[in-house]
């Protein structure tokens, strides 16, 4: 019997099986998709909220602040991007006035650092393309940018280092109590175990509802974005969101850390757990609301656009806590999920920990290096990384400067890429301008070499995701 | 590491051509820097038939014309390296680049050729909606994996997009065995060469539907369809005239970039038509010493222009190295573009640092019928040649007397422009 599993490698899961790993257990964690990282974590706003937008005394609130406290030691220890640039919530009308100071007060009563309302010159001395229209914004210099899918692998790679297993393409389909634990019927057999972590993110009520007749209702809320090119870097130095309407933040603009700007997200309430599709109408209001806050943003410029689907709880609040005896919920993980996974990912192990009473691990190691990256070290060391290791001497992606080193280095890990999006993600191979166009047979290439399989069995982002049909010819 | 007198950055059909008339002359010392495996650019990749008619007289595959030019650059033994990737072009001609053989290095010739080519417009930037599922490839991702891998990306096609590489794959897919149920055209025109809609979509029955767009992708892994609309005079999707596809394949041909980072790195100024350097007659950028050819500078149609181009552009850095490096102040006509024309290359014109002719390119914005093009020097008119059709697929070449420019000694321009015939 296994003493905890983990149900879905997204952030929060992720978050929970590195702070499980730091005590003698075995740990699994089951993901239904292919990779850590494939639903709400990898199609977000990328940010670190300060912590002034949660109600005040609401668990949320009280785990923004927490994790957002975390995440600057968390990102040396672990070796991810993250940077403190500081966030502005914009006033445009002055009626909104007593919006704006009721959230410095929210903010304020939550704990948040260095708050301040700054007015329309100060405004425009940090931010020199903000709207005309911006009176003045409160301004959270806490508030952080971060990469998300760079914060997840880097705990999940973390947790594994220190005994976690992780399987993927699992998906949990019953879960009955057994005696001392709960029996899971997955879609690759059963498993029996003490403790079980709901982290299923948006199937997070399903779950519940499997063992609880307190019922739980997530909706997928969606969101659409847009990504510029580095070309747009430096319009916005700042997270620039729009004082809160009725649906979530609003559209937000915010650097990301790898120096693109970000634009969005909508908010629709969809029906299907899966509709990641973005919408003439949903890309049109994002273009229309970006427009507010800040002027001449470049979005002719655009190398992408997506949506993202947040788990949003009807009662928009998480859910966290031992909800039947050894079945632990994580649910009703939306925005600012993933300021606060740090935070959640301790709370939980701590009630894990309540449960099983564990011992400490004492081979913990709580240092990861992340995918070396050559730009980042002077031109000696870069000399001297190629010589030693000629793999980064090959740039596979021309738009990012990726090289066949960071690559291969992504897919030898644990949890590696096993797909072109695994390696998108880990190395940014297929991010830039040209979106993969011209690396994309290569990385296939280099996939096919390292996991030893067929160029043609090589998928976009796992089982029914094949980017090969066939051979030329075959049906002739 | 040795220095090189010229350094050429890109060795495909631009860098090819540049290098081996730089030789001829009389230049020694050149290098060529390929990202690629392979000399030859993207005409590896291209096994249709019809380049080298105006070159060579002769109707060749992709890989044949490139091999030619091969076959010139290692007859010269101009020395040539693979797998490398320029990082970097300084102001001052600095080159920054790096392979697995030589690991990071710095090279500081005293001319440069900017013949980096272009990339093709994806997805994202389209902003089609829908999913992004697996089985959207640009048109030349996909002919790279059937042309150069064997490998078939898709059964059931639809082709957004009617430049070159979409009708070209449009006609390669369904030779390989896939059914092509359609090409989509935003605009009211064809982006492509009217030969290869004659050629690729006429002779296999595949429908080009001018005005109209994809509005959706369907499929969460993989494409299940699309669903096409059409559009009106600003683009805009209509109601009700949604039409549904099942594919399983969307493939992009909706415009090619010149890859100028480096060249916007090192401060070259650029057009915001072309997206390629401004250049005057000798394909000199704005930084003395630093040349361009080929698609970095705008997107050519035909690749035996981008040779000829680029053989200009080896010539006129050959001449400014065996100069010295120096140049004389020489008075510059600006050439601009009325009725139409969309910019020319070169985009300045010195009279008096040209040969006896002039070769000016150019595109037009919309399909034009009867129409005259006309050169002014000034109020003069130095040329004028009637053309029944023009259309933005089709570049444009004429060539200017030099003569006739150096006879307007007052004119302060250059206009092209089109006029009623």
């Amino acid at each position: 019997m296994l003493d905890i599993v983990i149900i879905g490698a997204g952030v929060s899961g992720c978050a929970i099986a590195r702070e499980l790993s730091r005590y003698r257990a075995k740990v699994l964690v089951l993901e239904r998709d292919e990779d850590v990282c494939c639903g709400t974590s990898k199609a977000n706003s990328a940010i670190v909220h300060a912590g002034y937008d949660a109600a005040h005394g609401s668990l949320m609130a009280k785990l923004n602040v927490e994790g957002s406290r975390m995440m600057p030691a968390l990102a040396k220890e672990l070796d991810f991007s993250y940077e403190q640039n500081g966030s502005l919530v914009v006033m445009l009308d002055e009626a909104d006035r007593p919006t704006l100071d009721a959230l410095y007060q929210n903010g304020v009563a939550n704990g948040v650092e260095g708050l301040r309302i700054v007015e329309r010159d100060e405004l425009l001395g940090m931010e020199p393309n903000i709207s005309d229209e911006a009176i003045a914004a409160l301004y959270a210099p806490t508030g952080a940018i971060v990469c998300p899918f760079g914060l997840t692998y880097a705990m999940a790679e973390n947790a594994a280092k220190n005994g976690v297993e992780f399987r993927f393409d699992t998906e949990v389909t019953g879960i009955s109590p057994i005696e001392g634990g709960w029996r899971l019927e997955t879609s690759a057999g059963s498993l029996d175990t003490r403790v079980v972590i709901n982290a299923a993110g948006l199937f997070a009520d399903k779950l519940h509802n499997m063992v609880s007749d307190d019922v739980m209702t997530i909706i997928p809320r969606r969101g659409d974005y847009f990504l510029l090119d580095h070309s747009a870097a430096g319009h916005v130095h700042s997270t620039i969101f729009q004082l809160p309407g009725r649906y979530g933040k609003g559209v937000l603009i915010a650097p990301t850390v790898h120096g693109n700007i970000l634009v969005g997200p909508t908010a629709i309430d969809m029906e299907d757990k899966e509709s990641t599709a973005t919408t003439q109408a949903g890309l049109d209001e994002v273009r229309t609301k970006s427009s507010l806050a800040v002027k001449n943003l470049p979005l002719r410029q655009t190398i992408t656009s997506f949506a993202g689907l947040r788990a949003h709880e009807v009662r928009h609040e998480f859910f966290i806590g031992e909800v039947k005896p050894g079945f632990v919920d994580c649910a009703g993980i939306e925005s600012p999920g993933l300021s606060s996974a740090p935070a959640v990912g301790k709370m939980v192990a701590g009630i894990v920990q309540g449960i099983l009473g564990l011992a400490e691990n004492p081979a913990f190691d709580p240092v990861r290096k992340g995918i070396l990256d050559p730009k980042a070290l002077d031109a000696e060391a870069h000399a001297a990384l190629i010589r030693q290791n000629p793999a980064y001497g090959t740039v596979i992606c021309r738009c990012e400067t990726i090289t066949e080193g960071e690559i291969i280095d992504a897919i030898r890990r644990t949890p590696g890429a096993r797909s072109v999006d695994g390696v998108k993600r880990r190395t940014r191979a297929g991010m830039g301008r040209c979106q993969g166009g011209f690396c994309s047979p290569r990385v296939m290439e280099i996939l096919a070499r390292e996991l030893g399989i067929d160029q043609s069995s090589v998928t976009k982002s796992g089982e029914g995701a094949g980017l090969i049909v066939g051979v030329n010819k075959d049906s002739i | 590491m040795k220095e090189y007198d010229l350094v050429i950055i890109g060795g495909g059909p631009a860098g090819l051509a540049a290098a081996a008339a730089a030789h001829e002359s009389g230049l020694r010392d050149i290098l060529i820097l390929e990202r690629d495996n392979e000399l030859g650019g993207i005409l590896n990749q291209c096994i249709h038939n019809g380049f080298g008619l105006h070159t060579f007289k002769e109707e060749l595959t992709g890989p044949e014309y490139a091999g030619r030019y091969i076959e010139k650059v290692q007859e010269l033994d101009i020395p040539y390296k693979l797998n490398t990737m320029v990082l970097d072009l300084a102001a001052d001609k600095t080159v920054t680049a790096m392979n697995r053989q030589d690991g990071l290095f710095q090279l500081h010739p005293k001319a440069v050729i900017l013949a980096m080519g272009c990339r093709e417009r994806p997805r994202g930037a389209l902003n089609i909606p829908g999913y992004r599922p697996a089985g959207i490839f640009t048109a030349g991702t996909a002919q790279r994996l059937v042309n150069m891998e064997g490998y078939l990306p898709g059964r059931k096609v639809v082709i957004l997009g009617s430049g070159d590489i979409g009708l070209i794959m449009a006609r390669r897919m369904t030779l390989e065995g896939a059914k092509v149920q359609v090409v989509a055209e935003l605009m009211p025109y064809s982006g492509g060469l009217k030969r290869n809609i004659v050629q690729c979509l006429d002779d296999y029955g595949i429908p080009l539907k001018l005005s109209h767009t994809v509005i959706d992708i369907q499929g969460k892994k993989r494409v299940e369809g699309i669903t096409l609309a059409e559009v009106d005079g600003k683009g805009k999707p209509i109601p009700g005239t949604e039409e549904q596809y099942e594919c399983d394949t969307l493939l992009l041909s909706c415009g090619l970039i010149p890859e100028n980072e480096l060249s916007r790195a090192a401060g070259v100024e650029l057009s915001p038509v072309t997206s390629g350097p401004l250049v005057n007659e000798s394909l000199e950028t704005s930084i003395p010493g630093v040349f361009a050819a080929g698609n970095v500078l705008h997107v050519h149609d035909l690749v035996d222009y981008v040779s000829e181009e680029a053989g200009a552009a080896g010539r006129h850095a050959a001449e400014y190295i065996a100069a010295g490096c120096t140049e004389a102040e020489y008075r510059t006509l600006p050439v601009k573009c009325e009725n139409g024309v969309r910019y020319t290359v070169p985009a300045a014109i010195r009279p008096d640092a040209a040969g006896d002719t002039i070769t000016l390119r150019f595109r037009v914005g919309n399909v034009y019928k009867n129409k005259k093009i006309a050169v002014y020097a000034g109020d003069a008119c130095i040329f004028s040649r009637k053309r029944p059709v023009l259309a933005p697929g089709e570049m444009e070449t004429i060539q200017l007397k030099t003569g006739l420019l150096r006879d307007c000694p007052e004119a302060a321009g250059i206009t092209v422009t089109l006029e009623e015939a």
